[in-house]
């Protein structure tokens, strides 16, 4: 990169996350993976953790995010990251640890996992990304695929007769008496977007603090298996998907309440 | 003179267009006829001056191709009005 | 230490407790659950780790997270959880992080019973998950070898930084006999975790551990990796023990329970003027081939005898490489093998190969 000179009365105001590596990521041009994870990335900066922190990606687009995350990192069996979690968090105790799932993954066949380790209270925080498609395997139905959406493997749209109802996990996991802070949030926009590192900042505080499972879900885009440019995807997403997955917290236990408040 | 100031890492830009969408004063365009490392046309800046360095494509920007500046404000007069 | 009265599984678990295991993640299912019950008392008591986990298939994920963290970990299960962990197994092996897993056998397939069986053999042997690793596989034929084996299993594991796992079924897990525990190790500090782990990459670049190489010569360079471990650990850690073979003209080959069952038969056809002599393997991988290959020169005929039906038996037959008979007895669905009835085979063998 050329040198830029910067005047002086100019003040930093948006720099690279240090808990981020400088490898360019494999995703598709406007995958909101890229968002999420520098989201996550910030977070950890400003907490301050990134020498303490293991984070555990999973199986699914994501699966190499150890590239890109400037911290030690595990890779999972599909669907096993929260309880590879649990191991990692049980014997070191002083560490922060987070897994970074997508709706496959969690929501289909790592179900047992999450709602264990979420009802176990598992001091650990899960950034959970849901954009209603298998990106890796070319876009085949998920379980949190909408009604009536065409993917590959619901090529007439999902039929709600066959293949069930869209599952929403933020409700779900909410129920749970050892979650103490989950959230749906969404990238749709720029403004979803400062709302979503507030929360993934709250899920880590929680965890820090020890009050808990913490989970965020962020709804997500898949431009690619949508046939969509990314503009389009993010309108796409704010018309449908916020309709059957409203944003918002699920579960935030007095304790992080008084974090929140705590931290402005 | 310029409110904000945006650094491109070119390369590291997928020309997704997500930045262009959000940019509120209109000064973000993917490059014509022109291609990075990667093969996509970059995003570019038209119009430096009227950067404000509000950050909201370094915010939406799913590559971290963006670095923003933003000029401080000069300090108040101490009380002046007080 | 004096010997005491110890159940097998109860056994085992205090024997992983003395070997230093930090943490313990297990699900319950017969005949192992003694096991896990002994852990979930003691584990606390010493301010150590056990978690009843959701799943065999959770809880061999959380046995592989807290290996990937460095701490000394293990897992306990019966065939059908045995199989549900596979997953996790193969994941290990790939990246290569050290565990303690056990078998205790009973009968399947399916379901089956809980009644001591090896119908596991090609499983924990050769099979072990998908793509090309091996456990070390130990198989005790008491009390006291259940013990000493599950100490050894933690030092092989992470000698090699690879899976171990004790096959036993629940005759010796649930029986009770004298034997003495080793002493108590200290549990390995955190701050003395081996520097490959995941501890926070603290003053170091990040550690990684993953089972994913997406170029194919990637990861055959990993699989060549794993072979050459794997070869090491053939040409170092096979153990057996010999029982009346240095004049045998007849070999038995069996492990665990019928393994013992066989040094009866061994001084019963002794009695009765047949010179039987017994090889009793006790890593079933790397088999003692070598050893086997030899005694198939010394020998007229080898009758490999298992509670299954003929496993282990393809792999006498591999050392034996034609140089003398071999048969096998076996009787399946957790009925065990008795000395009279595999007295009549070796008299058929002697008969056959005369």
């Amino acid at each position: 990169m050329a040198t830029v000179e910067i005047p002086e009365d100019m003040e930093l105001v948006y720099k690279y996350p240090e808990s981020l590596t400088e490898r360019h990521t494999h995703y598709c041009p406007g995958c909101t993976h890229g968002i999420i994870h520098r989201l996550i990335a910030e977070v950890i900066d400003e907490l301050g953790v990134r020498e303490r922190t293991i984070g555990i990606a999973p199986v699914g687009c994501s699966v190499l995010a150890y590239y890109y995350f400037n911290m030690d990192f595990a890779e999972a069996a599909h669907g096993r990251a929260p309880a590879m979690a649990t191991g990692i968090k049980r014997v070191s105790p002083g560490k922060v640890v987070f897994t970074y799932q997508g709706d496959g993954d969690l929501a289909a066949i790592g179900t047992a996992e999450i709602i264990h380790a979420a009802n176990r209270g598992e001091l650990i925080t899960t950034i959970f990304v849901n954009n209603a498609i298998y990106g890796m395997t070319g876009g085949q139905m998920a379980p949190t695929t909408l009604p009536g959406q065409v993917t590959t493997s619901s090529p007439m749209g999902r039929d709600v007769e066959t293949a069930g109802w869209p599952i929403r996990m933020a409700e779900l996991i909410a129920t749970l008496p050892g979650a103490a802070y989950v959230t749906r949030q969404a990238v749709f926009d720029v403004p979803g977007i400062r709302r979503t590192k507030k929360a993934i900042k709250l899920a880590f505080q929680t965890q820090l603090a020890g009050l808990g499972f913490s989970m965020v879900e962020v709804l997500s885009t898949c431009n690619t298996n949508w046939h969509m440019g990314p503009v389009e995807a993010l309108e796409w997403a704010k018309q449908h998907m916020v309709d059957y997955y409203p944003l918002g917290d699920t579960k935030v236990i007095d304790e992080v309440k008084a974090l929140a408040k705590g931290r402005k | 003179m310029a409110k904000g100031m945006v650094i491109i890492d070119e390369d590291r830009c997928k020309g997704c267009g997500l930045c262009v969408s959000v940019c509120p004063v209109h000064i973000l365009r993917l490059a014509e006829g022109r291609f990075n490392a990667k093969g996509y046309r970059p995003v570019e800046v038209t119009d430096p001056e009227a950067c404000t360095g509000c950050a909201m494509c370094a915010t939406i920007c799913p590559d971290v191709v963006f670095t923003v500046y933003r000029r401080r404000r000069q300090p108040r007069q101490a009380a002046a009005t007080a | 230490m004096a010997k005491e009265l110890w159940e097998g599984n109860a056994a085992l678990a205090e024997a992983a407790i003395r070997a230093g295991v930090e943490a313990f993640f297990g699900y319950p299912i017969t005949p192992q659950t003694e096991v896990l019950e002994h852990f979930s008392k003691r584990m606390p008591e010493l301010g150590r780790v056990f978690l009843q986990a959701e799943s065999e298939v959770a809880a061999i994920n959380m046995v592989y997270g807290a290996a990937c963290a460095g701490a000394r970990v293990m897992t306990s299960s019966s065939s059908p959880g045995v199989s549900l962990m596979q997953e996790g197994f193969s994941y290990i092996a790939c990246s290569e992080v050290p565990a303690v897993v056990t078998n205790i056998m009973r009968g399947g397939p399916g379901l089956g019973n809980v009644q001591p069986a090896q119908g596991d053999y090609f499983q924990a042997v050769k099979s072990a998950g998908h793509g090309d690793f091996h456990m070390i596989v130990l198989a005790p034929a008491n009390v006291q070898e259940l013990i000493d084996l599950t100490v050894l299993a933690f030092d092989l594991a992470e000698k090699y930084r690879t899976l171990a796992m004790i096959v036993a079924d629940g005759s010796i897990g649930q029986m009770m006999e004298p034997a003495e525990m080793p002493p108590m190790r200290p549990v390995r500090p955190p701050e003395e975790r081996p520097d490959w782990a995941l501890t926070g990459a603290k003053g170091r670049d990040p550690n990684i551990i993953t089972s994913l190489y997406l170029g194919a010569e990637n990861l055959e360079r990993v699989n060549l990796r794993l072979q050459a471990k794997l070869k090491k650990i053939a040409a170092n850690e096979v153990r057996w023990k010999e029982y009346s073979t240095e004049d045998a003209d007849l070999l038995l080959v069996a492990y665990g329970t019928v393994g013992r069952i066989c040094q009866t038969v061994v001084r019963e056809a002794r009695r009765a003027g047949m010179k039987v002599g017994l090889l009793r393997p006790i890593t079933l991988w790397p088999f003692p081939s070598k050893r086997i290959a030899e005694l198939a020169e010394q020998v007229r005929g080898i009758l490999t005898v298992e509670m299954n039906a003929g496993q282990m038996v393809e792999d006498v037959r591999l050392a034996v490489e034609g140089r003398c008979t071999v048969r096998f007895y076996g009787r399946m669905g957790g009925v065990i093998p008795l000395p009279d009835e595999i007295l009549p085979e070796l008299e058929k063998l002697d008969a056959e190969c005369r």
